[in-house]
């Protein structure tokens, strides 16, 4: 039996703005199994980064609100924590490792200030022990120099240096389970690959679940081993890495795919999902991609369907896929 | 042989960076040095490079929207740089420029109808042409003509790229610049640009310079692409080629490290260790040697120079 890491069920995240209610996230179940890789992927404002912020429990200064649902990691519910109790989890079992890694780093401390803080707060190392470590960590995500970069600023550092140092960071407590949200998009390819197989480096020596969060679907397919699918607050689809990008089933999935280019493949022309994605103050009834989709039918605009496991750990949100009848008879 | 639409003769670019209390320039940002090369009447070129190569600069040269350090340009066999800026602002309008990022690139003040129109104005076109123009170069680009009497802030990401493109169009200019024109747009938006893109070149015969990072883009959209490493052209051909036979280093590395969506691909990637060099300290000879798996020891004494080892296929290195 494989052991659950983190188990997030029902979860609605809700902001409340001058508009009225933002649905952000609107009901997502994702389970992270131990070792596991799973990719979140969806377009921008389809409430990725809101569940993994609710997840890391970051959003007592903003608006927004968990209102439903259950977030457990390693079988404890993570809502019932007090502050100081969640304060020991994060950096210490979960780490997160956000996108733009100059503005996650605080510009006017040292990068072994930053780095020996996390390390004296969760390992309760004396300051000269923290500091070896610092540095082994430096040189375990390959920095080169790792001694001097310890005595210098965020602003002195490139941008894959400087997401390495968010990396060392977030491994230097040696966590059970990393959250990564888009770690690569701000950075060039080149330097995309080095990040991306360090990563890879690190889940195999420390066996380290990843949830990782992007919109790059090259991405996906490298690193993950389960994916699931977001649109509009929702899970549109779940299933393992190979059978999402041979057999895609919900017409959004199927769409993203067949809009990213890909290289060596000369095609005169892509498809495209017409339209745009909703205003989420102003979300469609029925299912939310029923005015975008080219299948869509009566049904599909007066009532939303619900995420239906198919076959074999294959779920996919979609009236093309379920028993239209008996839904409407309910 | 036809007359090249623009033509780069060895164009640099340095921008003097002051240092020391005096302010005294003693240093340059080398953020082009000595390309060249020439676009043809209805092809599009792509220039691919990471951040800091030099693609945006190089763009923006040809816009005569920085000045040449040295080097000529030429549009249809005339020479453009280093005529002042009442004769560029004649020639100009044969070219026009798509930005990156659709935020910021229309002034959240004006009503569309006046973006599109600015344009039309300042190339002398009367009222009444102006207002049919804005209506249909509306509906070319996808959208509606109640549209134009809207604010940028009222419209999503790609619907802005479509009034910036529409804006581009607006004077029948024979060259387009995309500068990252889809890089800030979502996957499922950023197709429907390109798509755009592709029909809008068959109808009007339009001639691109495309500038992205995003190799896999520019492989949809080209017909000859050129890479960029510290401001010079380290390899161009025809996209066929590049994609399949690619020779310089670099190439084939940048090439090796895009992720492909495909779970099934295990390939063999060429990692390239280290950061790119700043342009302002790059190496010597080669300056891709500090980071080239295959370097030897004239990489790092001698500048390789662009050689043309294929019909229309140019690599700068020692070693092909």
């Amino acid at each position: 039996m494989t052991e659950k890491m983190l188990e997030i069920e029902d979860l609605k995240t809700y902001f409340y703005g001058d508009e009225g209610v933002v649905k952000a996230v609107d009901g997502v179940t994702i389970t992270v199994n131990k070792g596991e890789t799973v990719g979140v992927v969806g377009e921008s404002g389809c409430g990725k980064s809101v569940t993994s912020l609710s997840v890391m429990r970051l959003l007592q200064d903003t608006p927004g609100e968990i209102v439903d649902g259950s977030i457990k990691f390693e079988g404890k519910s993570l809502l019932n924590l007090s502050e100081k109790e969640m304060r020991m989890i994060r950096g210490n079992d979960i780490a997160m490792i956000f996108q733009e890694p100059m503005t996650s780093l605080n510009p006017v401390y040292k990068i072994g200030k930053q780095l020996e803080e996390a390390i004296k707060l969760h390992l309760r190392y004396d300051k000269k022990k923290a500091r070896i470590h610092a540095v082994n960590m430096l040189n375990l995500v390959g920095l080169p120099r790792a001694n001097e970069v310890m005595n210098e600023y965020p602003h002195q550092l490139s941008g894959g240096m400087r997401q390495r140092v968010m990396i060392a960071m977030a491994m230097a407590c040696n966590p059970k389970l990393l959250i990564a949200d888009e770690p690569t998009t701000a950075l060039d390819v080149t330097i995309q690959a080095q990040i991306l197989e360090l990563m890879q480096q690190l889940r195999n020596e420390s066996n380290t679940s990843i949830m990782l969060i992007t919109h790059d679907l090259g991405v996906v397919a490298e690193m993950c081993d389960r994916v699931v699918v977001m649109y509009a607050g929702e899970v549109v689809e779940e299933s393992d890495v190979y059978t999402l990008f041979e057999n895609p089933k919900h017409p959004y999935t199927k769409g993203l795919i067949g809009s990213v280019p890909k290289l060596g493949q000369d095609v005169e022309k892509l498809d495209s999902i017409p339209g745009n994605v909703p205003i989420p103050t102003n979300m469609p009834s029925g299912c939310k991609f029923a005015p975008r989709c080219e299948f869509a039918m009566d049904i599909c605009w007066k009532k939303d369907p619900v995420l239906l496991e198919t076959n074999d750990k294959h779920a996919c949100r979609c009236w093309l896929y379920q028993d239209q009848e008996k839904a409407l008879e309910v | 042989m036809a007359t090249p639409l623009v033509e780069l003769k060895n164009i640099k670019k340095y921008f003097p960076v002051k240092k020391g209390v005096l302010g005294r320039k003693n240093s340059f940002v080398k953020a082009v040095d000595d390309v060249s090369f020439a676009i043809n009447k209805g092809e599009t070129l792509g220039l691919v490079g990471e951040s800091g190569c030099g693609k945006s600069t190089t763009g923006r040269l040809i816009m005569s929207l920085l000045e040449l350090t040295e080097g000529q340009i030429y549009f249809e066999g005339n020479q453009i740089s280093g005529l002042n800026d009442n004769q560029i602002r004649n020639t100009r309008k044969n070219f026009q420029m798509i930005f990156q990022d659709p935020y910021a690139s229309l002034n959240p003040r004006m009503k569309i109808r006046d973006i599109i129109n600015e344009p039309l104005i300042i190339h002398g076109f009367n009222k009444e042409e102006r207002m049919n123009r804005v209506t249909e170069l509306l509906e070319i680009v996808g959208l509606n003509a109640y549209h134009a009497d809207r604010y940028p802030h009222q419209f999503s990401g790609g619907q802005r790229q479509r009034i910036g493109i529409a804006r581009a169009l607006a004077i029948n200019p024979k060259l387009i610049i995309a500068d990252e024109p889809v890089s800030a747009l979502d996957v499922s938006i950023q197709s429907q640009i390109l798509n755009l893109l592709k029909d809008l070149q068959k109808s009007f015969n339009l001639t691109y310079l495309f500038i992205a990072h995003d190799l896999s883009v520019v492989e949809h959209i080209s017909d000859r692409v050129g890479v960029m490493y510290l401001g010079k052209i380290v390899e161009i051909a025809d996209k066929k080629t590049l994609y399949k036979n690619g020779q310089h280093p670099y190439t084939k590395a940048l090439l090796s490290a895009v992720p492909i969506p495909d779970p099934k691909l295990k390939r063999e990637r060429i990692i390239l260790s280290g950061d790119i060099p700043s342009p302002a300290n790059p190496p010597s000879g080669c300056t891709f040697h500090t980071r080239c798996p295959l370097a030897t020891d004239i990489c790092k004494e001698k500048v390789p120079k662009l050689r043309e080892i294929g019909e229309g296929h140019s690599v700068s290195c020692h070693l092909i």
